[in-house]
């Protein structure tokens, strides 16, 4: 019964379904017409190619990854954002978002000035272990992480700040720790917005492209994840960057699709 | 007609999503297929959209100041970007006067297509070794390029300098061994530049461009790669006469001085 009277039934007022229907088809029309330019014949042959394969399969392991450490890191981040206050949170709040207004290749930049060979920290580092983020998938997943991590935080802030903080009050009355109230309650309220905000990540860095060139290079099999692929293959041949970009837009449908659901009924 | 559609649709995507809008000039392509010649230079005006190799982002810069300070009526915006990046561009119907391209075979398929005027070589370059200021690894030549302990980088072999480079490397005998195949030059050489590779195979006059953060080291001149540079007028133009009068200031003598005082060999 409730269920039903949450999300079914209600009819949307008019005005409504004409303005959807036209973003709707604003959203679709794009993907249509890359069918469209599709080689549908010799798309089996592309899809095998190791070039293909490997670009996949770094795609994935890295979007997964960075979502991952976005998740580890950025939910605390949006707990402090949402629930503390303390001094310089809105200009916190702001360093968060800039990834997202950066243009990647800045962002790209900026993180090899950081952690590179000769970066800020990079250097200190490297020195020391020989350890180097650049040109390996760790620089990729790092890039990745820089670019997509603000998705996160700042869905998940929203989240928790739309929760009703009377039942994290209630539990702390009730004698339950810190770590219990937000294990207990805080975390299970904010799941929507937290898986909400994994996927917006996780999107976000697998379709990653300039942070990731900039930051990491371009290597088949080591560092050249999917949208590289497609933009050295559109320099070469445009029906092999468009079978590419099919791939992608496949698996991410593939990921996105059955989570759906899921992700609302929180 | 929904070909046109989609290749504007491309094109401007390709805008939006490799250069950045502002590189884009504004829609002028369709109504302007026949050329008119023999305008004289002082009364020349308008907008022309020049579409560039990356590696000509200097060169170019200076050209287009000295070309409109001549023609004070004429305003010229630069798209600069891979060689073949600029082909699609084109090929999908993105608004353009003028294309010089960083090697023949990218210049072939648009004149092919008939979207370009024949074409003529405007300038040459050769290829060097540039390495960060010091030469930190002490890199004394091609060979470093098979050394994995060393981080080296070439241009991917999609773009025209990464195939020049191979072809440089097989013909001295080396299997190179890259830690990265950058998408264009100038990205290579940020990273040469910022110290992160011990060296990469870039263009003479990207070197001279780089200033001081980069050093150059000569290749042998037996088995150096010299690329030509065609240009030409695009067909679609809607300013024939700049287009034409723009190509004629590269292969005239200050055009080729400025091109020269960026490292090019005259054409």
């Amino acid at each position: 019964m409730t269920d039903r009277r949450r999300r079914g039934g209600s009819r949307p007022p008019w005005a409504l379904v004409p303005l959807a229907a036209v973003t709707l088809v604003f959203l679709v029309v794009p993907f249509v017409a890359l069918l469209q330019r599709a080689p549908w014949s010799s798309l089996g042959d592309r899809l095998t190619d190791p070039v293909v394969t490997e670009a996949l399969r770094l795609s994935l392991v890295s979007a997964f990854a960075a979502t991952g450490l976005s998740l580890v890191g950025g939910v605390p981040l949006a707990w402090m954002l949402a629930r503390t206050d303390f001094p310089g949170r809105s200009l916190v709040r702001a360093v968060v978002i800039l990834p997202m207004v950066l243009p990647p290749v800045v962002g790209g930049a900026a993180l090899l000035f950081a952690f590179g060979r000769r970066g800020l920290l990079g250097g200190p580092v490297y020195d020391g272990t020989g350890f180097l983020l650049p040109f390996s998938i760790w620089g990729v997943i790092a890039a990745n992480t820089f670019v997509a991590l603000p998705f996160l935080v700042v869905t998940v802030e929203a989240g928790l700040r739309g929760a009703d903080r009377r039942y994290e009050d209630a539990a702390a009355t009730l004698g339950a720790s810190r770590w219990t109230v937000f294990r207990r309650v805080t975390l299970p309220m904010a799941t929507p917005s937290i898986v909400a905000g994994a996927v917006l990540c996780w999107a976000r860095a697998l379709g990653e492209f300039g942070a990731t060139v900039t930051f990491a290079g371009n290597l088949q099999g080591r560092t050249q994840t999917m949208p590289l692929a497609v933009f050295l293959a559109l320099e070469s041949d445009r029906e092999a960057a468009i079978a590419l970009s099919l791939v992608l837009v496949a698996v991410s449908l593939a990921v996105l699709v059955p989570l759906r659901d899921r992700w609302l009924a929180g | 007609m929904t070909t046109t559609l989609t290749r504007r649709l491309l094109a401007s995507w390709l805008c939006l999503g490799l250069v950045g809008a502002a590189a884009c000039g504004d829609d002028g392509g369709d109504d302007a297929s026949t050329r008119t010649t023999g305008a004289t230079a002082s009364d020349l005006d308008g907008s022309i959209t020049v579409f560039a190799a990356a590696s000509l982002t200097d060169a170019f810069g200076e050209a287009g100041d000295a070309f409109t300070e001549a023609h004070p009526g004429v305003t010229v915006e630069l798209n600069l970007a891979g060689s073949q990046a600029l082909r699609e561009q084109i090929l999908a119907g993105a608004p353009a006067d003028v294309f010089a391209a960083a090697n023949t075979s990218n210049m072939d398929q648009v004149v092919d297509a008939g979207a370009a005027d024949e074409p003529e070589v405007f300038a040459r370059n050769s290829l060097e070794i540039a390495v960060p200021a010091g030469n930190p690894a002490d890199v004394g030549g091609l060979d470093a390029f098979g050394d994995a302990d060393l981080l080296i980088g070439l241009c991917a072999a999609e773009v025209p300098c990464g195939d020049f480079g191979r072809e440089v490397l097989a013909a001295a005998g080396v299997t190179p061994a890259p830690d990265t195949e950058e998408p264009d030059v100038r990205s290579l050489l940020t990273k040469v530049a910022a110290g992160e590779l011990d060296a990469g195979i870039v263009y003479r006059s990207d070197v001279l461009a780089a200033g001081v953060e980069v050093e150059g080291i000569e290749i042998p001149a037996d088995v150096n790669v010299v690329a030509d540079y065609p240009v030409a007028t695009l067909t679609g133009s809607g300013e024939p006469e700049v287009a034409a009068a723009f190509v004629e200031f590269l292969l005239s003598d200050d055009g080729q001085a400025i091109l020269e005082s960026w490292g090019f060999d005259p054409a």
